[in-house]
């Protein structure tokens, strides 16, 4: 038997193809009506509730969940397609990004009939904004070394700590966290870590906003200060967060999303190159464009694999360690081309524009939602070397 | 495709695994094991796998054949089962009859041309043609006045420079003058030399997906036997992360691989998205056995780099196999224009439309 991964060459069906007009024609319309200009990753603002709306009503999101929690019940493969189409015109996800691919499918698996009742639909709609709190000031990777403390009281949990790099807290409505229950035991340094759900926009919670090198703001400070989370938001089991965290990280790590960040800047350079390019600029371009080509079959693969029910965790790894190393890449090789790319070329500027925002981006992608060396970790695992 | 659901897939490694050994045919300076491989081979019909049984093949589905050239890549035999495949299916193209022997395509490069001239003689010269020395017969694909055609022509009648890869496997320069084929008929519309550079592409990159397989494999293995500073050498991450990334590139060949013979299996013509898909494969194989060879390679040490070894059999023969039918700089350009002519807008249909 070998060690090798097979990625088996799924084809998206036909009914994808037809949604897939439909995404376009939405994001088209969107476009016209001056929503967001695909031309420009770089905007300030990236939250756009109205938009998250929009695309609640066209019932593109928790499209995977079951219809009484408002979804639609419909293919992990038509999912992809919504997400690779909105991602490929810039469009400003941040507001519902997260709460479709990962908040709701934990929810769905660990939260309490009423609280799936109350939330998930209310995703659907697009009205709520998720953030994820892992990260603390002394613990990034080491997921299990997190010291946020969550203290049994009467009827719930006292939070008291602080999460940071948490993307959108500023803007979220609800939170999924770890908080420690427990100590670690010496059996198991991974014990005692307990997943919640957090509402956010209350007292006892403080944001601070954290600038970014690119000069976008996403990410935050969040501090709990004798911070009140009841009983029925706990998600799972007590103290058992590390059973819970591996499987999702399927979901979060195998999209389009890990390799198409910068994509914008090959569009641009194929445009600035124009229709007869010099063989440099072919060999460039063909080059990017294979690579880019057996990236998105392979996560195409684990959709696939994701709708056959399996937790392909390994399978997601590789597919984000080499697309978040080729996203980040991509700038660099883009500029390397963009430097012969003719004076007259009517689109230089944008391109320039875009490769100046996208260099700036790039060092964060190998290291968002699982670094590099998180996830070689991981596929040395699965190899059967630790 | 998965390795063992597949009968042809089965029949084919059993007889690799009992008559290609890889130590026991690393050791054998004579290559003795090549005859009584080839009789197996040809005896469970696998070389016309892609010839039609009323054309004398054995009429396994493309996709069935796609499969076998993966696990003969996960053998690296240096028997020309690919290049009979091939050439098979070339003359099935125009309904030639396949002989019972070892053949070749040519030619196997996108720059060599045969042509044909008004008599029915074919010439010209191709390089890197593999396997051509010990080939009884070659299915040539040339282009005359009215259009391409395809050739039966005895290997007896070219005159050939006996050459070596870069894998040691034969890898000759052909030279046709005026010869007169065996057999000759035109090709099917739209059929040109193009359609043969990307299915031998493919045949290329199914094979070096398997043979990252096997190195994957053996380097695993080896790095769970080897100890070093008074540790197996695979409990020191530097050792893990070169793994790791030797795992990305062997999965990243196979995903190419076999979703561009997919795709070709299930194609009508070969278009555009068929393109993309074969040239991609062949890219982006080409790269995986540069940089997936090196980390195996760096896995191994010294052990690795000796002849005695049977790393090289799978390192070598992949970065050879990068050369034939268009290497990986040929199709980047071409692949390159393709998406320029269609513009920046129709970048993402293309990528997308599968």
């Amino acid at each position: 038997m070998t060690a090798a991964l097979r990625f088996d060459p799924i084809r998206l069906p036909e009914k994808c193809e037809q949604l897939r007009k439909e995404v376009r024609a939405f994001l088209a319309e969107e476009i016209a009506a001056g929503t967001f200009d695909p031309h420009k990753p770089n905007r300030e603002d990236t939250d756009a509730p109205e938009f998250s709306r929009r695309v609640g009503a066209k019932g593109w999101l928790g499209m995977t969940w079951p219809k009484k929690y408002g979804g639609q019940e419909r293919s992990f493969l038509e999912r992809y397609v919504v997400t690779e189409e909105m991602r490929v015109a810039n469009a400003p996800t941040r507001r519902f990004f997260v709460a479709d691919r990962q908040s709701g499918p934990v929810l769905l698996k660990y939260a309490p009939e009423h609280i799936k009742m109350e939330i998930l639909p209310r995703i659907c709609r697009g009205e709520i904004c998720f953030a994820i709190g892992m990260s603390e000031p002394n613990s990034g990777s080491d997921l299990f070394a997190a010291k946020t403390r969550a203290t049994k009281a009467d009827g719930g949990y006292l939070i008291n700590g602080t999460k940071i790099w948490t993307s959108s807290a500023h803007i979220a409505d609800y939170m999924i966290a770890i908080f420690r229950t427990s100590p670690p035991t010496k059996e198991n340094r991974r014990h005692g870590l307990t997943q919640f759900l957090v509402k956010m926009k209350q007292p006892g919670i403080k944001v601070n906003p954290i600038g970014q090198i690119t000069g976008q703001y996403e990410f935050n400070e969040v501090v709990f200060t004798d911070f009140f989370v009841p009983d029925d938001h706990v998600l799972g089991e007590v103290d058992g967060a590390w059973k819970q965290a591996t499987s999702e990280l399927a979901y979060e790590r195998s999209g389009p999303e890990r390799f198409l960040e910068t994509y914008y800047v090959l569009t641009e350079l194929v445009r600035a190159v124009g229709p007869n390019p010099d063989t440099r600029s072919a060999e460039g371009i063909g080059r990017l464009v294979a690579q880019l080509h057996t990236m998105r079959r392979m996560s195409v693969s684990v959709a696939g694999m994701l709708q056959a029910g399996k937790e392909p965790v390994v399978e997601a790894s590789i597919v984000k360690d080499i697309g978040t190393v080729w996203e980040q890449q991509l700038p660099h090789r883009v500029r390397d081309l963009a430097a012969f790319v003719e004076e007259t070329a009517t689109n230089r500027e944008t391109l320039e524009r875009q490769l100046d925002f996208a260099i700036k981006t790039a060092p964060k992608l190998t290291i968002q939602g699982g670094t590099t060396e998180v996830l070689r970790g991981i596929i040395a695992r699965g190899l059967g070397l630790r | 495709m998965a390795e063992s659901d597949n009968i042809v897939v089965e029949t084919a490694e059993k007889i690799f695994a009992d008559l290609a050994d890889p130590q026991t045919i690393n050791n054998d300076k004579k290559d003795s094991w090549q005859a009584p491989l080839w009789q197996a081979l040809s005896e469970a019909g696998l070389p016309l796998s892609w010839v039609p049984d009323d054309l004398g093949g054995s009429g396994a589905s493309l996709a069935d054949g796609f499969a076998l050239l993966n696990a003969a890549g996960r053998f690296a035999v240096a028997v020309p089962l690919a290049e009979t495949m091939l050439a098979g299916w070339l003359l099935a193209q125009a309904r030639i009859s396949s002989p019972e022997s070892e053949m070749t395509v040519v030619p196997a490069s996108p720059k060599d041309r045969i042509t044909r001239d008004a008599d029915g003689a074919l010439s010209g010269r191709a390089r890197g043609v593999p396997f051509a020395k010990t080939a009884k017969h070659f299915a040539v694909l040339a282009h005359g006045k009215d259009g391409a055609v395809i050739a039966l022509v005895d290997a007896s009648k070219a005159r050939i420079e006996s050459g070596l890869n870069v894998g040691y496997d034969h890898s000759d320069t052909i030279t046709l003058d005026k010869v007169q084929p065996i057999t000759v008929k035109p090709a099917p519309k739209g059929f040109d030399q193009t359609t043969l550079m990307l299915m031998g592409g493919v045949a290329r990159s199914l094979q070096i997906a398997g043979a990252l397989e096997a190195m994957l494999d053996i380097s695993v293995r080896y790095s769970n036997e080897r100890v070093a500073f008074e540790k197996k050498i695979s409990k020191f991450q530097a050792v893990q992360h070169n793994l790791a990334r030797l795992a990305g590139e062997s999965a990243a060949a196979l995903a190419a691989a076999t979703s561009a013979a997919d795709a070709i299996a299930n194609a009508k013509s070969f278009d555009d998205e068929v393109y993309l898909e074969a040239a991609s494969a062949k890219i982006r194989c080409a790269e995986a056995a540069e940089k997936g060879g090196a980390i195996a390679h760096q896995v191994h040490g010294a052990i690795g780099f000796t002849s005695e070894h049977i790393l090289h059999r799978y390192s070598l023969r992949a970065l050879a196999w990068r050369d034939d039918f268009g290497s990986e700089s040929h199709w980047a350009v071409e692949l390159g224009k393709l998406v320029a002519r269609r513009g920046a807008d129709e970048l993402w249909p293309l990528v997308a439309s599968r």
